[in-house]
């Protein structure tokens, strides 16, 4: 019966008990807005609710139960956090009232500090140029976080941009300006300020 | 109507425009600032407000991201006892949400005061944030709206788009299931309104930019929706639902082979065309998608004659 079956479509499902990291879960739901994850009951209404869970690998369901058991690699190299854009449907609709989108922000901030994305992959790119020009003038620009993310992730997609940006400049709506607000200083000092945990 | 503020013969309320308002969504904040103006309410800007770090911060340092909302929420406290108002649906969600999670865990509201006092950056204090659709709908009123309403609805039928992050998870700007506000004020215009279950669908938000298949095919399935409930455009309330269902559409057509003509816009600026705005003031002119048609709306038959 196994034989039929690639060995590969096996082993991204198949675990072991050795293979979870406990530790690690109960980390993750120690965190300020995570703590609902374990009184998640499956019930996969979240997943039902997603309207991004059709493209995703694992269902937002699956995150919470593979979290919760602590397979800390499946969850982390999985595409779902990634694709999660933040638009609070699972968090309304669930009956245990489970923090789901947050959640996801705690598994990027994982990913992200742990370097676990393919490379050249765009989202950590732009997340990260967007935390460095807020912090040097307060603000951003659309047009220049677009521009570095291109040329650091695949700096061909500029050229299936270029249309969008002649309908924007078209209709005053690319702004090329780079404010700087006049309490950056203030800001860079209350960002900078020493943290309890990490 | 409520006058909070006493003493004060028009209602005044602070107002954050946030990064968007500067370029793809300027039309929005054009739109919000001349509506307000014809209601007579005053808006004034917070000064020297910061970037509420969107969804990227909360990626990256959740406490910074709540650094920064705190800042922002700091200024509007020494601007006055004022509403601060919000229109761009990522910043309104970042103020709320640090509210929220300050007064919720002890822990974050220890670290976002430290950091706001070691920065000599005065304490946040208690502001109410919220967005222009609440502000239309609870201070001015949809009856309000129908009687300074100077010009009526020539347009098509308009499907009520809501997004996301305004509406959830704190059900502020409107209820969470099935938001009826924007329908209410734009049906007290004149506009038909459709039924539109994907009202609160998400657009996919920066995914268009960073997973790019993928944020077309949501933008598509709603669009695909308003074609089929028989709308021939869409009002939102969000700079970044307005961007991608709108810049987008050419490229469904090379896509999906399919035409998409259909001008996305603010639903500020029709009630703001309604109460007399005039097209540039309200940046109608600033739609990619379906300029014909928009042409064709904001046009009074008195200027319809003045260029025949």
């Amino acid at each position: 019966m196994l034989g039929i079956y690639k060995q590969e479509a096996y082993e991204r499902h198949l675990r072991f008990q050795r293979d979870a990291d406990p530790t690690w879960g109960r980390k993750i739901t120690a965190l300020p807005g995570c703590e609902g994850i374990l009184t998640c009951m499956q019930c996969g209404t979240c997943s039902a609710a997603c309207p991004l869970s059709v493209y995703m690998d694992y269902t937002p369901r699956r995150i919470i139960a593979t979290v919760r058991e602590g397979f800390r690699e499946d969850v982390l190299r999985s595409q779902t956090i990634w694709l999660c854009a933040s638009c609070y449907a699972c968090r309304v609709r669930c009956p245990r009232e489970i923090n789901i989108t947050d959640v996801m922000y705690a598994l990027k901030r994982e990913a992200i500090r742990n370097r676990m994305y393919p490379p050249h992959f765009p989202i950590p790119i732009l997340a990260r140029a967007f935390f460095d020009m807020v912090k040097r003038r307060g603000r951003s620009t659309e047009f220049w976080l677009v521009l570095r993310m291109a040329l650091r992730s695949n700096p061909l997609i500029l050229l299936g941009m270029a249309k969008t940006g002649w309908h924007l400049w078209r209709t005053g709506r690319l702004s090329l300006g780079y404010e700087k607000i006049r309490g950056v200083g203030e800001l860079q000092k209350a960002l900078a300020s020493p943290r309890e945990e990490v | 109507m409520a006058n909070s503020t006493s003493g004060q013969e028009k209602k005044s309320y602070l107002y954050f425009p946030g990064c968007t308002m500067q370029a793809t969504g300027i039309a929005y904040g054009e739109s919000v600032r001349t509506l307000f103006r014809l209601l007579g309410l005053q808006v004034e800007e917070l000064e020297d407000w910061n970037c509420c770090g969107a969804t990227s911060y909360m990626s990256i340092d959740e406490r910074a991201a709540f650094v920064l909302s705190a800042r922002n929420l700091s200024l509007a406290r020494q601007a006055g006892p004022r509403d601060l108002v919000v229109p761009c649906t990522a910043c309104f969600l970042m103020l709320r949400k640090t509210q929220e999670y300050v007064r919720q865990y002890p822990s974050i509201r220890q670290e976002v005061e430290g950091a706001l006092k070691q920065a000599g950056i005065p304490p946040m204090g208690p502001v109410r944030v919220r967005h222009p659709l609440d502000v239309l709908y609870s201070d001015v009123g949809v009856e309000q709206i129908r009687a300074k309403a100077t010009r009526r609805w020539h347009g098509g039928r308009l499907a009520c788009y809501y997004g996301c992050q305004a509406l959830r998870p704190y059900a502020e700007a409107d209820q969470a299931y099935n938001p009826m506000r924007m329908d209410e004020l734009l049906q007290a215009v004149g506009v038909t309104t459709v039924d539109f279950p994907l009202k609160t669908k998400c657009c996919g938000g920066s995914l268009t930019g960073t997973i790019h298949p993928v944020g077309v095919r949501l933008n598509y399935i709603i669009l695909k929706e308003v074609a089929r409930r028989g709308a021939q455009a869409v009002a939102t309330m969000c700079s970044l639902c307005q961007f991608n269902l709108d810049a987008y559409q050419s490229e469904m057509r090379e896509e999906a082979h399919e035409v998409f003509d259909v001008p996305i816009l603010y639903f500020t600026q029709i009630l703001g065309w309604a109460l007399g705005g005039d097209f540039r003031s309200l940046g109608l002119h600033r739609g990619i998608a379906g300029r014909n048609l928009i042409g064709q709306w904001f046009t009074t038959p008195k200027e319809v004659e003045a260029y025949v």
